[in-house]
């Protein structure tokens, strides 16, 4: 979660009475395979500051933690990204709920 | 249409007589079967170990059969990749098609498997003797994918 746990208790409070016009969009990423592994993660609860969030400010908020997230990240790595179970162009918006999933190239067949 | 996700065997010969049952329309039938491989790379494979997305993953191959439907002449096909531990000489994955002349069935089964090694959310890993390592995907896979697209 990216909601600073020092945010006063008034602001969290005008956020949850106001959610349609919270400026803020959570999601529910899923990380799998090989990602799964060097993020150490299955997933979590993420918030992202714009209201108009995209698969790209996904990726852009995750980048910005630096480490693995950055070096996995990288543009120019090839990272697919689904959005409720289909596969997503980074122009795709995401929403209050999604399941954005990110995972490296299939391999099955 | 059928797909199937298991951690189960398949029969290919039971499958294959259950999708053209009664169906005197079928004068062709193709299909492909995956195994695993002892040799990755030129490393000796001692296992594999698929995963896949639940939830996405019958999706996806529910998308790419349709896909099918729309661009071949067939009247039926079957899905069928196994999850979980296999070990060398193991079946991996199942295509079968069934259209009224050999040209679209040989299409569509192939057509399947190229979009299912580029669009379905499965991922190999492999035990070796250089230890585990999860297996890459190959640019010849998209080039086969994309194949279809240009002829879309």
């Amino acid at each position: 979660m990216l909601v600073s746990d020092r945010a006063s208790p008034l602001l969290l409070t005008m956020l949850a009475s106001r959610p349609a016009l919270a400026a803020s969009t959570t999601i529910r990423t899923v990380y799998l395979a090989r990602l799964r592994e060097v993020f150490a993660s299955r997933g979590e609860a993420l918030t992202l500051a714009a209201d108009a969030a995209t698969v790209a400010d996904v990726l852009d908020t995750l980048r910005a933690r630096g480490g693995a997230w950055a070096v996995e990240l990288a543009p120019g790595r090839a990272v697919r990204v689904a959005v409720n179970h289909t596969l997503a162009p980074p122009a795709t918006r995401v929403r209050n709920g999604d399941e954005v999933a990110l995972f490296p190239p299939v391999t099955g067949g | 249409m059928p797909v199937r996700v298991q951690t189960s065997d398949f029969d290919a010969g039971r499958e294959i007589a259950a999708l053209r049952a009664g169906d005197a329309r079928v004068g062709a039938v193709a299909s492909f079967i995956g195994t695993v491989r002892d040799l990755s790379d030129a490393t000796a494979v001692s296992g594999l170990t698929l995963e896949h997305y639940p939830g996405m993953t019958e999706k996806a191959l529910e998308a790419i059969l349709a896909d099918a439907r729309a661009r071949f002449d067939i009247f039926d096909g079957l899905v069928i990749h196994r999850v979980g531990e296999l070990k060398p000489t193991d079946q991996i994955v199942l295509v079968v098609v069934t259209s009224a002349h050999r040209g679209d069935a040989f299409d569509a089964c192939r057509f399947l498997m190229d979009y299912l090694k580029t669009k379905a959310p499965f991922w190999k890993r492999e035990s070796t003797t250089a230890g585990d390592r999860w297996v890459e995907a190959r640019a010849g896979d998209d080039d086969a994918a994309a194949r279809w697209d240009a002829t879309r």
